[in-house]
């Protein structure tokens, strides 16, 4: 299993914090993670809609698009820190 | 040492708890942030009204994680003898503590420079953010280009 955590904006667009998702068959990279979010829930349009900056984490580490996702990762989506 | 925390804490204690660790040094660095009335000078730049307060969400793990990696590449970059992070989150009122770092040093330049790389880095890299309750409405604070322009000054340093 994978577990899907949202923080922040993405997490109030999505109306949740985290789901725990079978890695789907011929997703490998995290963009391949992004297209099969967004056939699976419309919401997720809005959250990577062009010029909303979302950030990715694995295993808690920003990573690109092209990262490998693999089975029990922890994949994190959320927009750019503001803190301090 | 770094702590995330809803608590409040207290500079003189801070002080006194980084002076005893920080044997022969020459320069304590404290820096304090605080909770401010208005976020109206970030990219939205359309909120009305006076903050009333701040919620402030983190990632618990990946928070401990980026800063324990900050205050390690800090030791790194300069000679310190002791450093302290801690971060509130939660709910926040205007004029809160919300952000202190400290760093010890032989020599001030050290602990000046340190305790503002930690901070930049701190800023854009440590998983935080912002929401501001104001009398109109609430809204995430956005990102700002100078903190990440912030971060590569260092970059080619």
């Amino acid at each position: 299993m994978l577990s899907i955590h949202y923080f922040a904006s993405i997490r109030e667009a999505l109306d949740r914090d985290r789901e725990e998702l079978e890695l789907p068959a011929g997703v490998n990279s995290v963009q391949d993670l992004i297209d099969h979010l967004l056939l699976a829930n419309p919401h997720f349009a809005t959250v990577f809609s062009e010029g909303n900056k979302v950030l990715v984490a694995i295993n808690q580490t920003v990573v690109d698009r092209d990262h490998p996702v693999a089975e029990l990762d922890e994949v994190a989506f959320f927009p750019p820190m503001t803190g301090g | 040492m770094i702590s995330i925390q809803t608590e409040d804490f207290s500079l003189a204690d801070e002080y006194a708890a980084i002076r005893r660790q920080a044997g022969d040094a020459g320069a304590i660095v404290t820096f304090t942030g605080l909770v401010r009335e208005s976020y109206r000078d970030s990219a939205q730049g359309a909120s009305e009204g006076a903050v009333q307060s701040l919620f402030l969400e983190h990632y618990p793990g990946m928070t401990e994680k980026c800063l324990n990696e900050i205050q390690q590449q800090a030791c790194e970059k300069w000679p310190l003898l002791a450093s302290r992070i801690i971060h509130r989150v939660g709910e926040l009122q205007s004029h809160d503590q919300i952000v202190f770092v400290a760093t010890a040093s032989h020599h001030r330049q050290a602990a000046f420079e340190a305790a503002e790389f930690m901070m930049d880095y701190l800023k854009s890299r440590a998983p935080f953010w912002k929401k501001q309750v104001t009398d109109a409405a609430s809204s995430w604070i956005e990102s700002r280009a100078s903190d990440q322009a912030a971060i590569e000054r260092w970059q080619k340093s």
